[in-house]
């Protein structure tokens, strides 16, 4: 039987690393400034949250195995080979504090993309069998039921049914050749399926053909935050093969900035092939319609209201304007935080941090640097545009005892849909 | 006994023939050790171009972000004068372009050499400021390795023996001038095999995220 | 010619005045850099002191320094002193010839055993002792000899100080300078191609006046001559300050006098009067006169690199050790890329799948 072990690990951080990778060690210079970028070193002051050394073991691979000046570095003694103790050590690091926000990435002024490294490090962490305990847990639910969070199939239909009967519209599911196939994220499942009745309601209000797929319906992706390529590629497929099956034209993506990037970006590269379809992210899609002319909307929210941009949505999905776009269609009263767009900071709890009850002390800690951008503004409702930030903004604005409403974008527009 | 004019000599001859050859082999081979480890094609369907992306970030990372700034702004303006007075002593000291001409057969205009000295000082100050800040800032003494140590030194001492050579601070003056040719050879030999490659790596690095951000359709 | 007449009785007999005299000493205080109020003190000295016993050893020479010296403009200082010490041997200047001049040598050697100045001009060859003789005595042979009973012993001219020209590479004649060979002897040092005289006059005055001899920098040069860097003296130098430099012998900057850096000048490490003293009686000096400075009263000026490459520019051809280096590392960084690959391959090989299965260890 296989098991997880410090070779296998070792292993995969020598297939991970790549040119990149091996400019971005090399340009380091240690000024520290991707300290400044990450929530989790400005709310607790500790350097060990410093990003680049949270890479400091795919850095000993690298500098050990790729360079002949490592090499001879190791082979006099003067360098320490990588220890399986020091990988457990890092799993704290490589994923209990950090949410791939990639910030980081954006100020490092010798353009390393630290997150990029992140990710990559983690399929080493993942094969040497140190990820967290909850993320594990996590991926073998998304394998094993089809949701991270363990609701699969059965809760869907329920959520569907559920929504029909209260909206009395019929909501598509398995129907062949219609120009749209749309993703659900497992957190709107569980907590927001008011997303799916909104979807229905946009959805006929501009006239377009569209579907759910029983087979390939779970947009977020768990192999791709624990780091296993493999998996991931397994719930890729899913959805291509279902999307291949229905012959639609364009996936959807649902809010969920990471789901955005695993089926978009990252899909057809674990899938080894371009996708026979399009993916386009909701809000991107509503944009079009928008410019179109086909997504009209009535009313104004009274609210001061600002938006939380997504990390994965913003810096790693490119899908920046859409949202403002969209907001200025329904708020009157709309104002930005200091840091906002690709400058934004994370609600702490991406890249794995919310499956993590180790990490769940410090995630709060960090949720003060939204707290303080939120306390500058004054405002009465916080949007944002994923189902996951949606409910850690919701949880941590709960624990700083802050009374403040959290709304999806996409609702928000269903709700302002002219008749 | 070896006068200060062999010295001179010797700084000025085998010694540099052999930093430079050790300069040189570094680069190229780390260069290409870098390069020559390749990526997978991206097989994403593109928003933008790898190639603007790519472009753009190599000249836009050299402008801070505004929220970066506020909270980095000691290292931030102190790289910016360190960086830029390097390059200013570096490329527009006259003597120094002399050594471009022999190398690569053209020469640009100089600056007034009395310019070079006030830029030098400032340039002098700001590495110290550099140094202090690692000592004390509790991020960057946590990062800081020997290497880094190393690199400020080599570096400190190669500006900081050209100033005392040209006050003449040190006689005779072959020996304060070999002195500051020695240290600008140890600072190439130590070049390739420390954090000092970024002079180049740079811009591999951004050319990487700039362009991976590019076929995003992300401007970084 | 008497051996006891002091300089002042030999100048009055001479036909110089007391006011020439006083005149003179004032030149000689001048050029050691010594107040007015030394003046009497000098010629108090001068008019009780017998004229000094000179021997000058001509060896792998050009006969420069002698006639850097002797084509001197009378009256000059230069001129009265050699008027006035006792030149008891010089080949180029005696009228004995022969054994008649060897005897004169041996003479003075007695007559002031351990109170002669010996003066050397060229280098002495230690290869082959039959590329320089005089009268059948190899240069070193004679060297030892007359340095053995003199008080000091002043090196005139870059090869006699530092081996010069014959020392040059390859050094055919394995041409030594004269302190290789002499280490127990007082020497000066007073290089240059040719020295400037007023430098050679002035350490004679020094040495006739006071009897002491003047302090030297580490080369063994008299620092009152040799103390101040071309560069730091140098009327062009505010040119170099401004960056204002000629290109070419002829272009504009040629024209106008601008800094000679660029065309190699090697002002910045050499140690001389010329800047000040200058040349043919205050005419000019090199680089007054549009060329570089050569650096001649340096160590080995000869073989520093080329006189008009620019001090800044490593001497030898580094262009073409950068490209051969820059290949080699070529072939080095694709070397190991290819280990690289293999490697990076064989973990892809290695790659066992990862299932829900293998996330913990067992």
């Amino acid at each position: 039987m296989s098991t997880a072990s410090f070779e296998r690990g070792y292993n995969a951080f020598k297939e991970q690393i790549d040119a990149p990778i091996a400019a971005y060690f090399s340009s380091c210079v240690r000024c520290g400034t991707c300290a400044e970028a990450c929530l989790f070193f400005t709310e607790t002051g500790d350097p060990k949250y410093t990003p680049i050394y949270k890479l400091e073991p795919l850095r000993k691979v690298w500098e050990q195995e790729y360079t002949l000046f490592g090499k001879l570095k190791s082979l006099l003694g003067l360098s320490k080979k990588l220890t399986d103790n020091e990988l457990a050590e890092w799993q704290e690091l490589i994923y209990g504090s950090c949410s791939m926000c990639g910030r980081c990435s954006m100020v490092c002024p010798v353009g390393n993309d630290l997150v990029y490294m992140i990710r990559k490090a983690r399929e080493g962490m993942a094969a040497a069998g140190h990820a967290p305990p909850g993320i594990v847990a996590g991926t073998q639910r998304a394998i094993t039921t089809g949701s991270a969070t363990g609701v699969g199939l059965p809760t869907l239909q329920a959520q569907i049914r559920r929504t029909e009967r209260e909206m009395g519209i019929k909501i598509p599911v398995d129907v062949q050749g219609t120009e749209y196939m749309a993703l659900i994220s497992a957190m709107e499942i569980l907590n927001y399926p008011e997303y799916i009745g909104a979807l229905s309601k946009i959805m006929a209000r501009v006239g377009k053909t569209w579907t759910l797929s029983s087979e390939g319906f779970e947009a977020t992706n768990a192999g791709v935050q624990i780091g296993v390529s493999e998996i991931a590629k397994e719930l890729v497929m899913r959805i291509v093969n279902a999307a291949e099956k229905l012959q639609v034209k364009t996936v959807i993506s649902p809010e969920c900035g990471h789901a955005y990037n695993a089926i978009r970006w990252d899909g057809p590269n674990l899938v080894g092939r371009p996708f026979t379809f399009k993916v386009k992210h909701i809000l991107e899609l509503l944009d079009e319609w928008r410019e179109q002319g086909l997504l009209k909307t009535e009313g104004f929210e009274q609210a001061r209201m600002t938006f939380h941009d997504p990390c994965q949505l913003v810096r790693r999905g490119g899908v920046i304007k859409q949202p403002r776009n969209l907001l200025k269609m329904v708020a009157t009263n709309f104002v930005e935080m200091e840091d906002h767009g690709k400058m934004n900071w994370c609600c702490a709890a991406g890249g794995g941090m919310g499956a993590q009850e180790e990490a769940e002390e410090l995630r709060l800690k960090a949720f003060n640097r939204k707290k303080t951008q939120l306390d500058a503004l004054k405002v009465d409702t916080l949007v944002t545009a994923c189902a996951n930030c949606r409910d850690y903004l919701e949880e941590g604005l709960e624990v700083y005892e802050i009374d403040m409403p959290v709304v999806g974008l996409t609702e928000m527009i269903a709700d302002h849909l002219s008749e | 006994m070896m006068t200060s004019g062999d010295f001179l000599f010797w700084v000025r001859g085998p010694a540099f023939q052999i930093a430079t050859a050790i300069f040189a082999f570094g680069i190229s081979w780390h260069l290409l050790e870098i390069l020559s480890l390749g990526r997978k094609p991206d097989r994403s369907v593109p928003r933008g171009s790898r190639m603007l992306g790519g472009l753009r970030t190599i000249f836009s990372r050299s402008i801070a972000d505004k929220s970066i700034f506020q909270s980095s702004a000691f290292t931030i303006v102190a790289s910016y004068i360190f960086h830029l007075g390097f390059f200013i002593v570096l490329f527009l000291l006259v003597p120094h372009i002399m050594l471009f001409q022999a190398l690569l057969g053209f020469g640009w205009a100089g600056l007034p050499t009395t310019l070079i000295d006030v830029i030098t000082i400032i340039t002098l100050l700001a590495l110290l400021a550099l140094l202090i800040h690692r000592l004390k800032n509790p991020v960057r003494r946590f990062l800081s390795t020997f290497e880094d140590y190393l690199a400020w030194t080599v570096t400190f001492l190669a500006l900081l023996t050209g100033y005392l050579a040209y006050h003449h601070s040190i006689q005779p003056y072959s020996l304060v001038l070999g002195l500051h040719i020695l240290s600008v050879e140890i600072l190439m030999v130590v070049f390739p095999f420390t954090k000092l490659m970024h002079t180049f790596t740079f811009i591999i690095a951004r050319w990487y995220i700039g362009a991976n951000a590019g076929h995003r359709g992300i401007q970084l | 010619m008497s051996k006891h007449q002091t300089i002042a009785e030999r100048l009055h007999s001479q036909g110089f005045s007391r006011r020439d005299f006083l005149k003179f000493c004032g030149m000689t205080a001048t050029i050691m850099g010594l107040p007015p109020a030394i003046i009497p003190q000098i010629a108090k000295a001068l008019e009780k002191t017998p004229r000094q016993s000179v021997i000058w050893l001509s060896f792998q020479e050009c006969t420069g320094c002698t006639e850097s010296l002797t084509r001197a403009h009378t009256p000059t200082i230069e001129g009265l002193i050699f008027d006035h010490i006792s030149l008891d041997y010089h080949l180029t200047l005696q009228a004995a010839a022969g054994k008649a001049a060897e005897l004169t040598r041996q003479q003075a050697m007695q007559d002031n055993k351990g109170n002669y100045l010996l003066i050397v001009d060229g280098s002495i060859p230690v290869g082959n002792p039959g590329y320089s003789t005089i009268a059948g005595r190899s240069n070193k042979d004679m060297l030892m000899e007359v340095a053995e009973g003199a008080k000091a012993i002043l090196a005139v001219g870059s090869c006699a100080a530092f081996g010069g020209i014959p020392h040059a590479y390859p050094n055919p004649t394995g041409a030594v300078p004269v302190e290789e060979l002499i280490t127990d002897k007082p020497i000066i040092n007073l290089p240059g191609c040719p020295p400037i005289p007023v430098a050679i006059a002035g350490v004679i005055a020094q040495i006739v006046t006071f009897g002491t001899l003047p302090e030297l920098d580490s080369l063994k040069r008299p620092l009152s001559f040799y103390g101040q860097n071309i560069h730091d003296r140098c009327y062009r130098r505010p040119f170099y300050d401004k960056g204002l430099f000629a290109e070419s012998f002829d272009d504009e900057g040629a024209k106008k006098g601008w800094c000679l850096y660029k065309l190699g000048c090697k002002g910045p490490v050499t140690y001389n009067a010329c800047a000040t003293t200058k040349w043919n009686a205050g005419v000019s000096f090199p680089i007054e006169s549009g060329h570089g400075c050569l650096g001649c009263s340096e160590p080995n000026f000869w073989d520093a690199g080329s006189f008009y490459k620019a001090l800044s520019v490593p001497t030898g051809d580094f262009a073409q050790t950068a490209g051969y280096a820059l290949a080699a590392g070529a072939a080095v960084g694709v070397a190991s890329g290819i280990l690289n690959k293999m490697k990076k391959r064989d973990a892809i090989g290695n790659h066992e799948t990862v299932t829900i299965d293998d996330l913990e260890r067992k």
